[in-house]
């Protein structure tokens, strides 16, 4: 068989695909049978929320950082409780990491504050001594893409059936709606109410400044999707 | 006209030389910045606080992983097809005009394709995915690349004179089929612009952007089953193709056993696919995934073993060409780091080995002894035989080759010691308790420690990137210094002192 294979490269190339899609068959299509469903208390993200995971994603934060807690002691005593399939139902794309440079943020936003971050991303070494961290300060100056944040949301809000403007349930029995603007105007606005509260809590004045002009610094929506990470 | 041999037509072949050792460069050099910017983070500013978006780590993290898999690899991937292809297929492109034109084509394209990526990634275009890192108008320029690639290669085959294809091919057609089927399963995405608000606006924001069409634990899924085989069919299926028609040829030696070429290949199409699971042990993924991923990535050492062992008995015999010739060593050695690195990676996917070794620099160590020890030490011994029969000059330097050979060896052992002592310490200090069963070390005590193991494998890969510069210089002076060959020899390349 392995002849006749071997003289006859369409077939050949036929049973390579046979043999190599076999695996993915088996172990990826079950797992799409049971997409993940969101547990109680996980929310879709904000606006705002939505444009900082892109800031994270563009300056590759996941490249040193994990968002995945596994279930050991050491680990849960370190950053809370292990990572549930459901809390990571709205993450297209995942963002697991595959090196802890720095440590897990899957839940940072439990244990670190708006203040910490600023001063963080300004310059790491100062708030942890010895960070091989780099500064980030370009984020206090970079706009952040408010209407691409929107346009996705609107995306996943079609084609996944997202639960923008909808009551999602809490673990305490409330619930919360996650608004999502009817224009981009309206996204907008949505995103820069969100940013005053967090600017609230800032020192630096450019950024306060720049909030105040209806601007929105990529580290201001940065922090409401850090903070976001419960 | 009978008895002479057929010319070949090595146009392409030496255009994705070129690409393969310019990439190579960017690759690595990148890679030693980043080294040294773990070492010493003032690195990040290295050209002053105006650029240092550019500058940072980790927008230049994607662009070292993907210059050396995309650039650097399937540049040579792609050389070595345009050179063993013809051989092997016992047809010249000139043959077909059709050929050469898709062969060119093939090349500008690629080339398009990489300065895309190269600015994308630069400004932080990325769809954060390892080594898929490109938005969608990228991945488009990706499959057509890649579809060309086929049809060029597919075409060859079909006006071969030759009947049987040579175990290469086989590598080679697989190479083809699993980075088509992965990569486009792995990259399906929704662009945002198709998203229309309630008053009817749409193509809002970036238009480049997308968003994955998995979410959460099926997207790593996909990612992973994408992530670890895009490694197999990049760094381990054409380069073992590689090696089975570079080894035999440049020792003048038959291979070993053409029945422990069939397990080995067939068994490799198979087990490898389950293996992709074993990034995400303790994770989310249903546990009998992660199981099989375990039990397969340990299977997985037979069809491995079978190759790189296929490939020392080759040499049966005839072991003293390893000290004659400074070519053999590069192509032992990389048989040799290639059943050590498929010995590694199996033991990191044991559960509790993986519970330790997961997120730790031992994984960039192992990353590092595959394709510094294995795949570049190959691509590298392809092209040294590849340089005196294409541009029919022996090669340069033999003494250059030979210290070249051992300041890399030398630079891959450094990286990967040191990976390791550095992995296993901190993934033993995050789960230190102390005796009132509280954390023992905070978590930056697990990184200051690490300065040392981040120095040493800095030099490590300075020496690999040296190493690497002596043979771009060697390879440019084989081009314009030697004298001509009158007729191309049987086996081993011809060497100047």
């Amino acid at each position: 068989m392995f002849h006749w294979l071997e003289k006859h490269p369409f077939f050949f190339a036929v049973g390579v695909f046979i043999v190599i899609a076999f695996a993915g068959l088996v172990e990826i299509l079950p797992s799409f049978a049971q997409a993940s469903r969101p547990v109680i208390g996980t929310a879709p993200y904000s606006t705002l929320e939505l444009a900082g995971r892109h800031v994270y994603i563009k300056n590759s934060c996941n490249a040193c950082h994990s968002q995945l807690v596994r279930p050991f002691k050491s680990e849960t005593d370190r950053y809370g409780h292990y990572s549930l399939s459901g809390e990571y139902a709205y993450d297209r794309p995942f963002l697991w990491g595959s090196k802890r440079t720095g440590p897990d943020l899957m839940r940072v936003g439990n244990y670190r504050t708006t203040d910490w971050h600023e001063n963080h991303m300004m310059d790491p070494a100062s708030v942890v001594p010895g960070s091989v961290m780099p500064a980030y300060r370009w984020m206090f100056t970079n706009k952040a893409d408010i209407d691409t944040a929107f346009a996705e949301q609107l995306t996943v809000a079609e084609y996944f059936q997202v639960p923008y403007n909808q009551p999602v349930p809490m673990k305490d029995g409330s619930s919360v709606v996650v608004k999502m603007g009817s224009s981009v105007a309206e996204a907008n606005a949505i995103a820069l109410e969100e940013a005053k509260a967090i600017a609230a809590d800032m020192r630096d004045q450019d950024v306060k400044d720049a909030v105040e002009r209806g601007e929105i610094p990529e580290i201001v929506a940065l922090i409401a999707y850090l903070n976001s990470l419960k | 006209m009978e008895n002479r041999p057929l010319e070949y037509d090595y146009t392409v072949a030496k255009m994705f030389m070129l690409t393969t050792i310019i990439l190579g460069i960017v690759g690595m050099l990148i890679g030693v910045i980043l080294a040294f910017q773990l070492a010493y983070p003032g690195l990040n500013l290295m050209l002053g606080e105006g650029l240092a978006e550019y500058t940072n780590f980790s927008r230049l993290r994607p662009l070292h992983t993907d210059a050396v898999i995309f650039g650097f690899t399937l540049s040579g991937v792609f050389a070595t097809w345009y050179y063993v292809g013809q051989r092997v297929l016992k047809v010249s492109m000139a043959e077909s005009r059709l050929l050469m034109v898709l062969g060119k084509l093939h090349f500008w394209l690629y080339i398009v394709v990489v300065a895309a990526a190269v600015v994308s990634l630069f400004a932080g275009v990325t769809s954060s995915k390892e080594y898929a890192e490109f938005e969608w108008p990228i991945d488009i320029g990706v499959v057509v690349v890649w579809v060309i690639f086929g049809m060029s290669m597919f075409g060859l085959i079909g006006i071969r004179r030759e009947k049987s294809l040579y175990i290469s091919v086989w590598y080679f057609i697989a190479t083809f089929l699993g980075i088509a089927m992965l990569y486009l399963f792995n990259n399906m995405a929704i662009p945002t612009i198709l998203g229309t608000a309630a008053d009817g606006t749409s193509g809002i924001g970036a238009w480049y952007h997308s968003v994955s069409m998995y979410a959460g634990t099926n997207d790593a899924l996909v990612q992973w089953w994408y992530g670890h085989n895009a490694v197999a069919f990049g760094f381990t299926v054409p380069i073992v193709g590689m090696i089975y028609y570079f080894l035999p040829k440049e020792s003048g030696q038959a291979i070993y056993s053409y029945k422990l070429s069939l397990l080995s290949f067939w068994g490799l199409m198979f087990v490898y696919l389950w293996a992709g699971g074993h990034h995400l042990l303790y994770s989310t993924v249903p546990d009998w995934m992660q199981t099989m991923a375990s039990i397969f990535s340990v299977i997985l050492i037979l069809p491995s073993w079978g190759s790189a062992i296929n490939m020392l008995l080759t040499m049966k015999g005839e072991w003293q060409q390893v000290a004659a010739s400074p070519l053999i060593k590069f192509m032992v050695l990389a048989s040799t780091f290639y059943m050590f690195s498929t010995l590694e990676g199996p033991i990191q996917a044991i559960k509790s080995v993986n519970a330790i070794a997961h997120f730790t620099d031992w994984i960039v160590g192992h990353v590092h002894d595959g394709v510094l020890g294995w795949v570049g030490f190959m691509i590298m011994a392809a092209l040294y035989h590849m340089a005196p029969r294409v541009f029919k000059r022996e090669i340069y330097s033999k003494s250059l080759m030979t210290a070249q050979f051992w300041i890399q060896t030398l630079g891959v052992v450094l990286y990967f010691t040191s990976m390791w002592i550095a992995g296993i310490t901190q993934g033993m200090m995050w789960r230190a308790h102390d005796e009132f069963g509280n954390l023992a070390y905070s978590f930056i005590d697990t990184v200051t420690v690490l300065h040392p193991y981040y120095t040493i494998r800095g030099i490590g890969g300075l020496l690999y990137l040296v190493g690497f510069l002596m043979f771009a210089y060697n390879i440019y002076k084989t081009m314009s210094a030697r004298p001509v060959e009158e007729r191309e020899l049987q086996n081993a390349s011809p060497m100047g002192a």
